[in-house]
């Protein structure tokens, strides 16, 4: 087998449409991605908060989990042996953010769980596609059809001009919430379209069919409202919203309390719930939930004007030598016109408002440990 | 006054034994939008090929080194307060540094605008 690195990159369906557009293109988890046009990423990411901002996200996973008996509730509780989350409470044409665990309490990845009433639909990271999708046959063959969608594109339309744009091609969009999600016909296409996004604003996913992904990209382009934005503009707006970005945040290593992300666990999956545990890695995860954990992701806000970036290591004060944690996402938020970063520290050094420092070519930055998102959201809920 | 060119993408005006440095408009272009700029201290003896700045855009930190030895003796504090000047005027108000020449032999291995232009092409 070829290592990634040696093997062709792929293209997603609107390949072709990047390039005509002026995209530079880079190496993205296998694929050629467009990293930024010729606005360039403070641009683009400006304009996503104050119009509306179309991402080809084509490069992530999209898989069907159809139940053999027919009933969606066998195939949500099938899930739930494998996600921290209540997928059984995910209401027909309802969305939920969840989490693969392993047996250590680690996070083999996190992706989106929708509930189409006949069957789920899951959105994984392009990174963890090919091991999400044999974990999922590995341990819900039995109750589960398992089905590839590789034959669909999905892109995202966010900012505030979104429910406008994509309301002239779909009536129905401006009646949905923050994360209601379902088939639905845009223009001429069937689609499915989600209320949710990564970039703390208003915004839509939509699936749609490969071959039908470029005419329904030009026909939203055609809005002068919409700038196509890259996967630099991408990053830099979900550090500002706070959202972790998997293999960086969250990793195999991090346990979905450690990753701050305990609203995403509900109740009847915790002790004491109706349906508690019965997930990897249960064990570890429920203790946390009960003690705590000793260390913690948490918001970052350099003092300064310099950003710093991920890999820096982060120290209690301006002298001593040992490390406490370090920074796994760092940048410039343009919106914020201020560096802004996520990183691990000791729980007792995670309230808001402790001052620690990380190391920045040889010397020490002061940050202060802030509240997320750094950018409020404008979620319609 | 003479401008040459590093393959670093930096340029350098000479004027007597003061060389002024900066990154091209090229170097701007390939960085995108600068949001922060580290300059050297007034005073530092810097050693040719050394890291003597940092220019950040919205994704990542790139260094500008050295391209001569020589002392710092002024930098351009404007870019403190305005690191878009990088984009807006890379060749000219934008520029970061100022040295002393130690070494005006080192200057031999420079390039000129025509010798530049072909290492961009």
């Amino acid at each position: 087998m070829l290592a990634p690195e040696n093997s062709p990159l792929k293209q997603t369906p609107l390949h072709a449409l990047h390039v005509a557009r002026g995209a530079k293109m880079v190496p993205f988890a296998g694929y050629d991605m467009p990293v930024q046009y010729a606005a360039g990423v403070l641009k683009e990411h400006l304009h996503t908060r104050s119009h509306a901002g179309l991402f080809d996200v084509s490069h992530m996973g999209q898989l069907a989990l159809k139940p053999k008996s027919g009933k969606v509730a066998d195939a949500a509780l099938a899930l739930e042996k494998l996600v921290p989350q209540d997928t059984l409470g995910i209401a027909p044409g309802r969305q939920r953010y969840a989490q693969f665990t392993n047996n250590d309490g680690g996070l083999l990845d996190d992706l989106m769980v929708a509930n189409f009433g006949d069957h789920l639909f899951l959105v994984v990271n392009a990174a963890c596609k090919v091991e999400d999708e044999a974990h999922l046959r590995a341990h819900l063959s039995d109750a589960c059809e398992i089905v590839s969608l590789a034959d669909r594109a999905l892109i995202a339309l966010q900012g505030p001009k979104a429910e406008s744009v994509l309301e002239k091609l779909c009536a129905d969009v401006s009646s949905m919430k923050f994360m209601d999600a379902g088939p639905r016909r845009v223009g001429d296409i069937d689609c499915f379209v989600s209320r949710s996004g990564y970039t703390g604003e208003d915004g839509f996913e939509i699936s749609v069919p490969s071959d039908k992904a470029e005419a329904l990209v030009a026909a939203l382009l055609d809005s002068p409202d919409v700038l196509p934005i890259g996967l630099g503009a991408r990053d830099s707006l979900r550090l500002e919203a706070g959202l972790c970005l998997y293999g960086h945040d969250i990793d195999t290593m991090t346990t979905p309390v450690e990753g701050a992300l305990e609203w995403s666990v509900q109740k009847v999956r915790r002790s004491g719930g109706d349906r508690a545990g019965g997930f990897p890695g249960a064990d570890k995860i429920l203790a946390q939930f009960a003690q705590g954990a000793s260390r913690r992701r948490v918001g970052l806000r350099p003092d300064g004007r310099a950003p710093v970036r991920e890999g820096a290591a982060l120290f209690a004060d301006a002298a001593s030598s040992d490390p406490i944690g370090k920074v796994t996402s760092g940048g410039f938020g343009p919106s914020l016109n201020a560096p802004v970063a996520m990183g691990y520290l000791p729980s007792t050094l995670s309230a808001v408002g402790t001052t620690v420092f990380a190391e920045v070519r040889g010397q020490r930055l002061p940050l202060k440990v802030a509240a997320t998102p750094f950018v409020p959201n404008t979620y319609k809920r | 006054m003479t401008t040459l060119y590093t393959s670093d993408h930096e340029w350098l005006r000479i004027e007597g034994d003061v060389a002024t440095i900066g990154i091209t408009d090229y170097a701007q272009s390939q960085l995108g939008d600068v949001v922060f700029v580290e300059l050297p201290k007034v005073g530092r003896n810097l050693k040719k090929a050394e890291a003597a700045a940092v220019v950040e855009s919205v994704k990542a930190a790139s260094d500008v080194y050295a391209p001569i030895t020589g002392e710092v003796i002024e930098v351009n504090e404007a870019l403190a307060a305005e690191p878009a000047l990088v984009n807006s005027d890379a060749g000219g108000k934008a520029w970061f540094f100022k040295l002393k020449i130690a070494d005006k032999s080192e200057l031999g291995g420079l390039m000129d605008e025509a010798a530049y232009a072909a290492h961009t092409a």
